[in-house]
């Protein structure tokens, strides 16, 4: 086997205006042909700067300040841009993320195929559309003769991954870099593109470097695996041992923090901390404020709100069957006891959805014609007890964030109801519901960097939901009840004097969970909260929603796509696909065994940890 | 202290940005004299052109101080009246940017309230109110002026005109820009609208108004100043055209456009200062603006840079 590219003692910095910055420091890599070698990391370790520094397209100002990239004998920084330019084209490619942007939607599959491998070869149109479909059959797409010349959005996402790929592979190159290939990807459609990549790789003998953040996908694929840590590496050899006996404290722990499909863990160990916490941070105090003052004062409560509102009977039997599980679950932590607690007294549904739909009107409302539709979620029914998360699982498009929406009222739902304690929700927006059914159900969201107002200080933000809805006046009170739930949710009490962008994504969904949490709601959604984050950071942000759902008895709707998340997290599971319920079963029945094809299709096409589970 | 203050400069993208960008530091210091000295006019001129005691008919038409017959108490001459021409470029520039100012605060108002609303309701408030706009864009700046103007002439007395008549010049003003802000506002609150932080307070339950204008509104703040002084540069100069054919300010309250007016018809028979200096102030007022204008542009939005 040959060595296809080599890089020794690699180091690349980027000059800021606080200090030079090293991307990476003195990275050695060697990869082979016939090999799919994985680059694997967290954000900011440096990953996609190997990829960058290897193809010469290091982002303005960054420069490569030490080291060799050998490349079949050339060492490729000492190349000028001209020479560059051609071994670019002609044998290194790259795969990128996101096959939405890596093609060029106003022309056609073919026009774009022959044009590049006209440009790397002097071949007449006719014989470069010969060599075009040849390539997408290669890679794997069907009637290539009539789909060639549409266009890009005509395609699916894993039908224009394969594009990406057969674009690649037009001039034959001796290296591919792919850059995270199938995270923009479903599950189902991933599995297909890595073993395309893979009988690829070994066909054409190619040395492939796979860059990803996920190890299930380094280890169902590659042969070597590097893992990288803010620019350094870490451990490097065959992924089979690596990841198998893991020698280095950081691989350990990122594999620990992988959330594991085969069976629930209580909570996840051996965390990677990496906010190293300033002296300034950790001695900045508000006086008298603590993580249990925080939750002194959630609980407190739901003690009083039992007392004040007059309620039916059912309701009080449901209040006080809350706070019996609640105070099981803080005496002792196990979820089992509280749910048994709950289901003995009374099996009441905090939120029953009863033949949901929704419709979405394409463009403006016409003032003459009648509306067309496209319907995002038809004939939805389920039930969801107190005290217990659920968990929805579906790929891009099945409907689950619209599900969402439509139980925090930000959707009108064509049809159906939707039950909050027994109560059926108004119709129509948020506004149309009442104060205290809007307290009691907080949403988390997705994207922490758009979910906080960057222009409000995170004592403000925090603070919003207090006096909104009225729950301490006093501002002093405020103020150490800010302090207290930042405590709880594990951060730093100065951490209320800064601005949203001065925190990490981790942080600030830290900070998205405490802002939903000092509202006091009874009923929290979490829409893929952990989907913009790293493993690690996942695991961390998993074990506190898991502990504030213990010590409040909160009853969560835990929206996301990756299955394993969900067995850790879930009481039971919804799926929904396209729109529609396909199965909804207790979580443990689920993983063992599900009824419905598409949820075995789905758990049989989440990328495997073998080697992981080898570990134990 | 001092290390504090300047880490968070530093921090502060803005200003690194403003002490790395030497056009936009100079553009910064010449559009602070011009307008310092405008609003200081009343303080700094020689005289006071309003007065007319002052202004004696035989000092008109003096060149100045550095050719023939000319008067040191006139540094860069006299108009036709025997007005100091400096005195009257200072006190014209104040009147020309109070019109300015006042006019592209009255525009962004309107546009700013109208695009919030436009973006954050859509449907057919959106529809309706951006119609609207395009049929104001269709319309000249100086037709719309002459329509308003037309108007207080029709509806006010003769008297009480003359007095009016910068109110009249501001709302003709204001009206011919406020599309700008409008169009600008509501594509930003479109993108703002639909993120997930006006989600989380539309599940709070909170106003419409409250999220716009607490939430929304700061978020959007960098666009609304790179066309309020872009606009400014603009209002300046619509306020000089009108006044140059004669719809602006009366005769007696000299604007720049007023001047430029005055001295054109000079300009051929070799009295070429009255024309050149009140330009020439108009001209570097209106650069300096701009470039700083585009300075901001750029600062705001990182694909530029």
């Amino acid at each position: 086997m040959s060595t296809v590219l080599n890089i020794t003692n690699l180091s690349v910095k980027f000059p800021t205006r606080f200090g030079e910055f090293t991307a990476l420091d003195k990275v050695d890599l060697e990869v082979n042909a016939g090999e799919i070698h994985g680059l694997v990391g967290e954000s900011g370790a440096g990953k996609s700067t190997v990829g960058a520094a290897i193809i010469g397209l290091l982002q303005s100002p960054g420069y490569i300040s030490d080291g060799q990239i050998n490349f079949m004998g050339k060492d490729l920084t000492q190349l000028d841009q001209d020479s560059y330019h051609e071994l670019r084209g002609q044998h290194i490619s790259m795969i990128f993320q996101d096959p939405q942007t890596s093609l060029n939607p106003l022309l056609t599959i073919s026009a774009q195929l022959i044009e590049t491998i006209r440009q790397h070869a002097d071949i007449s149109i006719a014989q470069a559309r010969e060599r075009a479909i040849a390539l997408l059959q290669e890679t794997g797409i069907h009637d290539v003769e009539n789909r060639m010349d549409e266009y890009p959005h005509q395609f699916s996402g894993g039908m224009r991954q394969r594009v990406v790929i057969a674009l690649a592979l037009c001039t034959d190159p001796e290296l591919i870099i792919a850059d995270e290939p199938t995270t923009a990807l479903d599950v189902s459609v991933q599995k297909q593109i890595l073993a395309l990549i893979r009988t690829l790789c070994t066909e054409r003998n190619i040395g492939i470097i796979l860059i990803t953040h996920d190890i299930g996908v380094i280890n169902e694929v590659t042969d070597q695996v590097t893992v990288l840590r803010s620019g350094r590496v870490i451990e490097t050899g065959l992924t089979a041992e690596v990841l198998g006996t893991p020698a280095d404290e950081y691989t350990k722990a990122l594999m620990a923090a992988v959330p594991r499909l085969d069976k629930r863990l209580e909570r996840f160990r051996n965390i990677v901390k990496d906010d190293v916490l300033s002296a300034e941070d950790t001695s900045w105090k508000v006086a008298g404020a603590s993580a249990q003052f925080a939750s002194d004062w959630l609980l407190a409560e739901q003690a009083e709100s039992s007392r004040q509102t007059p309620q039916t009977t059912l309701e009080a039997t449901k209040q006080q069957s809350t706070q019996l599980s609640i105070e099981q679950s803080t005496q002792d932590s196990s979820i089992e006891l509280s749910k048994k607690s709950t289901l003995q007294t009374a099996p009441q549904a905090i939120l029953s959805v009863v033949d949901l739909a929704v419709t979405f009107h394409s463009g403006q409302p016409g003032w003459f014609r009648k509306k067309a539709g496209f319907k995002a979620l038809s004939g939805i029914s389920f039930d969801m007890q107190q005290g217990q998360v659920l968990g929805v699982v579906g790929e891009s498009g099945s409907g689950k964030s619209t599900l969402a929406k439509a139980i925090v009222g930000l959707v009108d739902p064509s049809a159906g109801d939707i039950f909050f304690r027994g109560e059926a929700l108004p119709p129509g927006s948020v506004r149309a519901r009442s104060h205290q059914t809007r307290r009691q159900i907080q949403m988390v969201f997705q994207d922490p960097y758009s979910s906080l107002n960057n222009r409000r200080t995170v004592e403000d933000i925090i603070a919003e939901p207090i006096r909104f809805y009225d729950l301490a006046n006093d501002k002093q009170l405020i103020r150490k009840l800010v302090a207290s739930v930042l405590e709880l949710v594990e951060m730093p009490q100065r951490a209320m004097l800064k601005y949203p962008h001065q925190f990490s994504g981790g942080q600030r969904q830290r900070i998205a969970v405490a802002r939903a949490l000092v509202a006091r709601p009874d009923f929290l959604i979490c829409d893929e909260p952990t989907s913009a984050l790293d493993v690690s950071i996942q695991a961390q942000m998993l074990n506190l929603l898991k502990d504030l759902q213990q010590t409040f008895g909160l009853s969560i709707m835990f929206i996301s796509h990756n299955l394993a998340v969900i067995r850790q997290m879930a009481d039971s599971v919804v799926v929904l696909k396209n729109g529609r319920l396909v199965e909804v079963a207790e979580t443990e029945q689920f993983f063992n065994a599900p009824a419905d094809p598409y949820s075995q299709m789905l758990l049989r096409e989440t990328p495997s940890l073998s080697l992981l589970q080898a570990n134990g | 202290m001092f290390e504090s203050l300047r880490r968070s400069a530093l921090e502060n993208e803005l200003f690194y940005l403003f002490l790395n960008s030497r056009v936009a530091q100079v553009a910064a210091l010449v559009a602070l004299l011009t307008i310092g000295g405008a609003a200081l006019a009343p303080l700094i001129a020689p005289t006071d052109p309003y007065d007319i005691a002052s202004i004696d008919i035989m000092d008109s038409l003096i060149p100045p101080v550095w050719s023939e017959d000319s008067d040191a108490r006139f540094l860069i001459g006299t108009d036709d009246q025997g007005r100091d021409l400096l005195s009257a470029i200072l006190y014209g520039t104040r009147l020309s940017l109070m019109v300015g100012l006042l006019s592209i605060g009255f525009a962004s108002v309107l546009g700013v309230s109208v695009g919030l609303m436009a973006g954050y309701f859509g449907g057919r408030f959106d529809a309706i109110v951006m119609r609207i706009a395009d049929v104001q864009l269709s319309l000249p700046a100086i037709l719309t002026a002459l329509l308003i103007d037309g108007i207080a002439r029709g509806i006010l007395p003769r008297d009480k005109h003359d007095g009016l008549m910068i109110v009249v010049l501001t709302i003709a003003i204001g009206l011919s820009l406020w599309v700008n802000f409008a169009r600008t506002v509501r594509a930003s609150t479109f993108v703002e609208r639909n993120k997930e932080y006006v989600q989380a307070s539309e599940i709070m339950g909170m106003h419409p108004l409250r999220i716009m204008l607490v939430h929304i509104l700061p978020n959007i703040m960098g666009p609304i100043l790179v066309i309020l002084t872009v606009d400014l540069a603009v209002a300046v100069l619509l306020e000089a055209t009108l006044s140059f054919l004669g719809i602006g300010v009366p005769a007696n309250q000299p604007s720049l456009g007023t001047l430029i007016r005055i001295g054109t018809e000079y300009m051929f028979s070799g009295e070429w200062w009255i024309v050149i200096f009140p330009s020439g102030m108009l001209i570097t007022m209106i650069i300096s603006i701009n470039v700083l204008g585009d300075f901001l542009r750029d600062a705001f939005n990182p694909r530029l840079r």
